[in-house]
């Protein structure tokens, strides 16, 4: 933000030539090995039998099935994870409650709880051993080992993605121009929607995409839901372990090549969200992260 | 206290409780309640079995490795990234979140057949008497790859927003580069060091996806926590799968009331500066 008054930069730490060339070397060496190869020997393992096993794969039906899940579950978990994230941000950023700390931690609960912990938690809930479980059986209702408790394990994991992003960003822009709005007249959800949600439009989409990425990838606790029926209830990731653990290696890469795609899309697009401000004001923001203080 | 006049707060707060109820509260303390409803005797003897006891070690040795790893890599990386310009380094700024993007069980079938005996790299550590898949290396490689971003991007924005003026001012001093990094960038870069730090062993403890492909799965030694609760799922023995479950769930809990703490503590320097 400064040093541009002599028109010259002055030489900074870590400037030197020989060391800035040996860093940058060091690391791209690591980043091409970690991050690099394991993104390329997916397109090479997946076609390493040839174009027709990769398209025999792709279109078999447990695959096509795999696939179908896969968007269904996003379908439902991400709409309803962003309806969740707004109602969440909306409470917590316009209006002071006790409680309002903690309910920010439990939110983000998901976020660091092991993924198998939440598919068993989800088993004690609603498995035959769990709490509604005998009634759920009773009724004839099935949740878990089959689609609707895909469905929650994944709004589990994903539960914080869209409030995550929201909240520091709201908390940011404070609540005058919502209160404006409202004093002359608008109701809460004119105030919302042309008030609101043009401010945080892009920032939503953010939490949206790496919901989305995250629902379509989920696998642990999903595997311990689903009951691996093949061609039932196999999400695509699971699908992928299946094929691995039947000795069809290039099956498996070229399953999984699908969800590489999704993943390099997601990138492409975080990094075009990115440009239009979305992920700028984080919880590593101070002055976003410290809701006490902004909004008083 | 300012009068509040927006709406929408019924609405809102209901919503949001009632979902997290459902869908976070709900479960954990149905698993909090299935642990406990064990009795402390049979709790201890579960979670203090030969089996158990050695699943947390080679989770925590090879998350203590990655995330040792990643503290040194992240920085590396997110200096890099922040203050040199190179051709293709947006390439590698938007490659950093591959880890976050990609789902764990790609990420698990990719880097096994980098580092099986035969692939890429296992063919290359293998003259050099290095195994890594089906070894705890392994294990620790995965946790290395997948929480990877979390160091990078804490300690970036800091690193962005640091004010050059405190280095003028101490190179006019007379300070070499490396006494400057050690004494006036590295505590500024602490917090968020930390921060990534406790959030990228966090995401290692729990992984599971990317692990039980690499890990040889072998009880007593590649057998991480997260796979052995899966195990007593599929034997049917769920009140040592809650048991073991609980200890991960408490954990977790430890380490989110951590890095929150720190956090705090962190930003209680920097609001002001």
């Amino acid at each position: 933000m400064s040093a541009t008054r002599t028109g010259r930069k002055p030489p900074r730490v870590g400037d030197a030539p020989v060391f800035r060339r040996l860093l940058i070397g060091i690391v791209l060496v690591f980043v091409a090995l970690l991050i690099l190869a394991p993104l390329v020997i997916i397109g090479v393992e997946a076609f390493s039998k040839g174009w027709a096993v990769y398209r025999d794969t792709i279109l078999h039906p447990d695959t096509q099935h795999a696939i179908m899940l896969t968007v269904l579950a996003a379908l439902i978990a991400v709409p309803v994870n962003t309806a969740f994230g707004v109602a969440a941000a909306w409470a917590i950023t316009k209006f002071d409650f006790r409680g309002r700390r903690f309910l920010l931690v439990v939110i983000e609960i998901p976020f660091s709880v092991s993924p198998i912990v939440a598919g068993v938690a989800y088993l004690f809930v609603y498995g035959l051993q769990g709490i509604f479980g005998p009634t759920l059986d009773a009724w004839d209702i099935k949740i878990l080992f089959a689609i609707p408790g895909i469905i929650l394990a994944s709004m589990f994991v994903t539960a914080p993605f869209v409030a995550r992003e929201l909240i520091p960003l709201m908390q940011a822009q404070g609540r005058d121009l919502e209160e404006a709005a409202t004093s002359l007249g608008a109701s809460g959800w004119r105030t919302f929607l042309s008030v609101t949600l043009p401010n945080i439009k892009w920032a939503l989409l953010y939490g949206v995409v790496l919901c989305n990425a995250r629902v379509m990838g989920e696998f642990g606790a999903v595997s311990v839901v689903s009951g691996n029926i093949r061609g039932q209830t196999n999400t695509l990731p699971l699908h992928i372990e299946l094929l691995y653990h039947d000795y069809q290696a290039a099956g498996a890469f070229a399953s999984a090549s699908i969800l590489a795609l999704i993943a390099v899309f997601t990138i492409i697009a975080k990094v075009a969200l990115e440009r239009q401000g979305a992920g700028r004001v984080r919880a590593s923001d101070p002055s976003a992260a410290n809701p006490a203080e902004k909004a008083l | 206290m300012r009068r509040n006049v927006l709406p929408g707060l019924r609405l809102s707060l209901g919503v949001t409780l009632f979902y997290v109820g459902l869908i976070v509260v709900l479960p954990i303390a149905a698993l909090v309640f299935k642990a406990a409803s064990l009795g402390p005797e049979d709790y201890w003897r579960i979670v203090s079995s030969a089996r158990a006891l050695a699943s947390y070690r080679v989770t925590v040795l090879a998350a203590l490795g990655a995330t040792l790893f990643n503290l040194f890599f992240g920085l590396a990386l997110a200096w890099v990234l922040v203050r040199y310009r190179f051709p293709g380094w947006r390439l590698v700024d938007a490659m950093v979140d591959l880890p976050f993007a990609l789902p764990t069980a790609v990420a698990g079938i990719s880097l096994t057949a980098l580092f099986t005996a035969n692939g890429w790299f296992g063919s290359i550590l293998a003259d050099f008497g290095i195994k890594v898949a089906y070894t705890p290396l392994g294990i620790m490689i995965a946790m290395c790859f997948t929480s990877l971003p979390f160091i990078v991007r804490t300690v970036q924005p800091v690193l962005e927003d640091l004010d050059p003026a405190l280095e003028e001012a101490a190179q006019s001093l007379g300070g070499s580069d490396f006494a400057i990094f050690r004494k006036v960038i590295l505590p500024l870069l602490t917090p968020a060091l930390l921060a990534g730090v406790s959030l990228s062993f966090a995401r290692c403890l729990g992984e599971f996806g990317a692990i039980i492909f690499i890990a040889g799965n072998q009880p007593m030694s590649t057998e991480i926590t997260a796979l052995l609760i899966f195990i007593r799922l599929e034997e049917y023995d769920y009140p040592a799968a809650a048991a073991i479950a609980s200890v991960l769930l408490i954990t977790a809990l430890v380490m989110l009331a951590l890095t929150n703490w720190m956090q705090s503590r962190a930003l209680r320097y920097t609001v002001r500066s």
